[in-house]
């Protein structure tokens, strides 16, 4: 019974069976033992040591070329062969996880950020606030997002930081909606009316009643976003409005390379593509086994 | 068909059910947690069987290992169970497929759970008899049947509609019919009535009481409600800790208790005439242990009052302690004469109602005047609150009672000032309106209304820790920071009896009782003069209720609080309230002292509310001789029992005249009720009625020229 009671001293029974939002001790060993969450980590480790350390790990200079070695294949010297500037491709996809991974996640921060205030706020007034607010959401959701981000890099001009900011806005409506719709079951919760019976003023009761309650909803948006972002991020740079080149970048590779794919130099595009595929993968087991051990 | 037949224990047939030494455990955490140890019981064929317990104690387990619905992780590690001499946990898929369709059934707690809400409730009873082999057609005429069975006054409509378009009361009808539809040899009510209001629950009972009359089937009842059980069944099983504490017939097991938790069980329940002023109630100490716990020595022996070295180091055996009748107690012999908590008197206030000398004008605290509550408009607008007068005095008790709908929680919102009331109401503390809502209420009138929710789950914050939830109101409404802060936060803490380890653990890892301390405590931070108990205790478990009263009202003696209490178990209003206001559909019906309202002469609804409720009373008398010749305890079957029929009509189209006309049993022939709506009149000094029957003529029908209890 002991790992059950919190204070060993505790009559039998008096502490009822933790509850796993109570306790995230247990909610962490129940993470760690699920196999999935352990292979998603594991990847996601891996890329973030790549994007920290890449320059040191890399085998090869990313942006050295050897001309005479263009669209080598892969070969002993270089595993991942070299593309058209013969610059080493495993070279590429090992430091070109530093962009991607710095701004996917500062992104999907600032979207889950503005995101959760913004639900907080729609679901805590209601009424009035809810239903302006909630148009505002609609309207931006209704816009195609490869077209407003399309002009608002060419607007701002490409950076990080416009990655960062476009990414985040787009975000922001889709994390706002669903922290909203948990607010509105918070909402039923009489702690509620006991709070206002303090005379506990709004601002409060938004962020220390209710935001402690949907943080579990907010942690699970966050990383299923990121994923999204991860994707979004690359595409834009395929598109020519993120990282620019020289600098490695899957996205910006695979555009540069993927006209070469008719003259059978796969592996110029396949590389950065699996490297895509894996992030986002590793994300999706990681979120997964995050929501599941929050439900449960 | 065999109502006449002989006793079910001299019946010549073999039993429907027996279960020998079950033990059932759960695995959690990959480890194997026992929640039911050495349960061994016989239900006979057509007798009525009990499982009593509180929650945790095993008794849907059990229920759920009969037919093998145990949960993934559960699974029967011992012993055997026999239904018509079959074994269920030997059987093969299409084998138990068949036992539950044809041989077992069950009705649960939640009708509206145990229903399909997207298929017509008369193809779901048809559906039982297509199984078992009739056409369409046939099937749906036996299901009409089936409804007219259950006393649907209208199986056509009925059979039409959809779950979520039947009350609670029908809906629970509709799962009865469906369970009776292919005629089993057990059915298995778990908590039947439990989800309903108290004048529903009594017309299930007798429904399910006249079924077993007409058909031939065993019936397995579990309930944590003793004085439901002890209506409904022959013999009755109490469960503690996944152990069968004790077993036998209901009137023994309940009038010559031989086990300290049954005797402790029965005890903790408040008494007719048992009140306030006259003591606290016993109170089992301690709290239930957690499911699965493992435990040497005897269950109870943490709160038993007689326990003695030998219950702590083994296990104890059942005792033949009477005909049919076992004990799980060393010292089942000196449990007749346990000794209760010893009579306290509660410390007297220093002024207060309940002191007043007679004839002292009573103090109004709170004034309500001409209140409306409308939600919505228009078309769809309901009136949950039609021209409610009350007057609240200082320092007493009112008991709001109702069926649920009757506008009492409303009402305290609107009093607390969480629901605004429409204009033209007037709700006055101490002769100062009180802004309509919480918006702009001074600080001196939020820290004098306060609340105590049903539920502490719902009204703690279950990520902050017992510290913080106690903390917030007396920063917030006492102003209290640092040092006097810790000083009255300890203070508080053991006030509600609680210890200062507790104060570090978050309300899920506290039990139910300890939970609603906390809320008790937050309620008393800011020292409110009126505090709402919205049914502080219906949800917790009995042997916890009676602590959570004595605190209240202990509490209430030593801060002069007044209360606006709110229940619907009678008993405990009783137990606690000066005063009572009785709800229907909106409209006060009834108001005045207690033993007015109780006693009589009363509204007719107010009677139709008291005789719904099975109680224990007069269970002590109870001898031998005084049974009656078939052998059941006449413990709850009233001859003065007045039965309302029909649903609670809806709120948005209220009856005419006098809303109560619908349902009342005692309806005046003139049509008067029909046309007009009576005026709250005072009958006798403080006691207000509103009923075209005169209060004399009331007298003589309820025949309650003295006051009972």
């Amino acid at each position: 019974m002991s790992e059950l009671t919190a204070t060993p001293s505790a009559a039998p029974g008096e502490v009822a069976v933790a509850h796993a939002f109570a306790a995230p001790p247990a909610q962490w060993r129940l993470l760690l033992r699920k196999p999935t969450f352990g292979i998603g980590a594991g990847i996601l480790l891996f890329w973030l040591v790549c994007a920290v350390f890449g320059r040191l790990i890399a085998p090869f200079d990313p942006l050295a070329q050897q001309l005479l070695a263009k669209n080598g294949a892969p070969s002993g010297a270089h595993l991942f062969g070299t593309d058209d500037l013969g610059r080493d491709v495993l070279a590429r996809v090992i430091v070109g996880a530093r962009d991607i991974l710095l701004i996917a996640p500062v992104a999907t921060l600032l979207g889950a950020v503005l995101g959760a205030m913004l639900g907080l706020a729609m679901g805590y007034f209601g009424g009035v606030v809810d239903t302006v607010l909630g148009r505002i959401v609609e309207a931006v959701l209704a816009l195609p997002v490869v077209i407003v981000a399309f002009l608002f890099i060419v607007a701002v001009g490409p950076s990080s930081i416009t990655l960062i900011l476009v990414v985040g806005f787009i975000f922001t409506p889709l994390i706002a909606r669903t922290v909203r719709t948990a607010v509105l079951v918070e909402r039923q919760q009489d702690y509620l009316a006991s709070a206002r019976l303090l005379g506990e003023r709004p601002a409060f009761i938004m962020f220390a009643e209710i935001l402690p309650n949907v943080l579990p909803v907010i942690v699970v948006e966050f990383t299923v976003r990121l994923g999204y972002a991860i994707f979004a991020v690359a595409t834009l740079s395929f598109l020519g409005f993120g990282v620019q080149q020289p600098t490695p970048d899957w996205g910006g590779d695979i555009a540069t390379n993927y006209g070469l794919l008719g003259a059978g130099y796969w592996w110029e595009t396949l590389f950065p593509a699996l490297a895509i595929a894996s992030l986002v993968m590793a994300l999706n087991l990681v979120t997964d086994s995050i929501e599941q051990v929050i439900s449960s | 068909m065999t109502g006449s037949q002989p006793l079910p224990e001299a019946g010549p047939e073999a039993p429907t059910l027996v279960v020998e030494h079950l033990d059932v455990t759960y695995k959690v955490r990959g480890q194997d947690r026992p929640v039911v140890r050495d349960v061994s019981f016989t239900v006979g064929r057509r007798e009525s069987y009990g499982l009593v317990g509180e929650s945790g104690s095993g008794k849907s387990t059990v229920a759920l290992a009969l037919t093998r619905y145990l949960a993934r992780n559960g699974r029967v590690s011992g012993g055997s169970i026999g239904i018509n001499g079959l074994n269920p946990l030997a059987m093969s898929r299409e084998d138990l497929r068949l036992l539950r369709a044809r041989t077992v059934s069950m009705v649960y707690q939640e009708p509206g759970r145990a229903l399909n809400p997207s298929i017509r409730a008369g193809r779901q009873i048809a559906e039982v008899f297509e199984i078992a082999g009739l056409g369409k057609e046939s099937s749906l005429d036996r299901a009409v049947d089936m409804l007219r069975r259950v006393q649907i006054a209208d199986p056509g409509r009925v059979m039409d509609r959809y779950p979520h378009e039947l009350s609670g009361g029908m809906a629970q009808r509709v799962v009865i019919a469906m369970a009776l539809a292919a005629e089993p040899s057990l059915l298995i009510l778990d908590e039947p009535t439990t989800a309903l209001d108290a004048t529903v629950e009594a017309e299930i009972l007798d429904l399910v009481a006249g079924l077993r009359e007409q058909m031939s089937t065993s019936v397995l009842f579990i309930s944590h409600n003793l004085a439901v059980v002890a209506k409904m069944c022959d013999r009755v099983g109490v469960l503690y800790a996944g152990e069968l504490i004790e077993e036998g017939p209901a009137e023994k097991v309940f009038s010559a208790s031989r086990h300290p938790y049954t005797v402790g069980l029965l005890r903790c329940i408040p008494r007719r005439g048992q009140r306030k002023d006259s003591g606290r109630l016993d109170a089992i100490p301690g709290f239930l242990p957690q499911p699965g716990q493992v435990m040497t020595g005897c269950v109870f022996a943490e709160r038993c009052s007689l326990v003695v070295d030998e219950c702590r180091q083994q296990p104890p055996p059942g005792f033949d302690v009477g005909l049919d009748h076992t004990a799980r107690c060393y010292r089942h012999a000196d449990v007749p004469e346990m000794p209760g908590t010893p009579p306290q008197d509660r410390p007297p206030g220093p002024s207060g109602l309940l002191d007043s000398p007679e004839g002292a004008t009573p103090d109004p605290i709170v004034k309500i005047r001409s209140l409306d509550k409308t939600f919505g408009s228009g078309e769809s607008a309901v009136k949950a609150l039609t021209n409610v007068n009350i007057e609240v005095m200082r320092g007493e008790t009112l008991g709001l009672v109702g069926e649920s709908g009757s506008g009492k929680t409303t009402l305290a919102r609107t009093l607390l000032g969480l629901t605004e009331p429409d204009p033209g109401s007037v709700i006055t503390l101490d002769e100062t309106p009180l802004t309509p809502g919480l918006r702009g209420r001074p600080l001196d009138q939020l820290k004098s209304l306060q609340i105590v929710f049903q539920n502490p789950d719902s009204a703690l914050n279950r990520r902050r820790t017992v510290r913080w939830l106690i903390s917030q109101p007396l920063k917030r409404l006492a102003g209290l920071t640092g040092g006097r802060l810790n000083e009255r936060l300890t203070d508080l803490v053991r006030s509600v009896r609680m210890e200062n380890r507790h104060l570090s653990l978050r309300p899920g890892q506290l039990s139910g009782g300890l939970k609603q301390r906390v809320a008790i405590a937050r309620a008393f931070g800011g020292g409110p003069r009126l505090v709402v108990c919205d049914e502080p205790t219906s949800a917790l478990d009995v042997s916890v209720q009676a602590a959570i009263l004595n605190l209240l009202a202990d509490l209430q003696a030593k801060e002069q609080v007044t209360y606006l209490f709110i229940s619907h178990d009678l008993g405990v209003v009783r137990y606690l309230s000066d005063r009572i206001a009785v709800l229907y559909l909106g409209r006060v019906l009834e108001l005045g002292p207690a033993e007015q309202v109780f006693g009589g002469p009363h509204h007719p609804y107010t009677e139709a509310l008291l005789s719904a409720v099975p109680s224990l009373d007069g269970l002590d008398q109870q001898t031998p001789a005084a049974r009656s010749p078939d052998g059941r305890p006449e413990i709850t079957l009233r001859t003065e029992r007045i039965k309302l029929t029909g649903e609670i009509p809806s709120a948005a189209n209220p009856p005419s005249g006098c809303v109560f006309h619908t349902r009342c049993p005692r309806r005046l022939s003139t049509g008067v009720c029909e046309t007009t709506e009576p005026p709250l009149a005072e009958v006798e000094p403080g006691h207000q009625i509103s009923c075209h029957i005169p209060i004399d003529q009331l007298r003589v029908l309820q025949g309650s020229a003295a006051p009972k209890g």
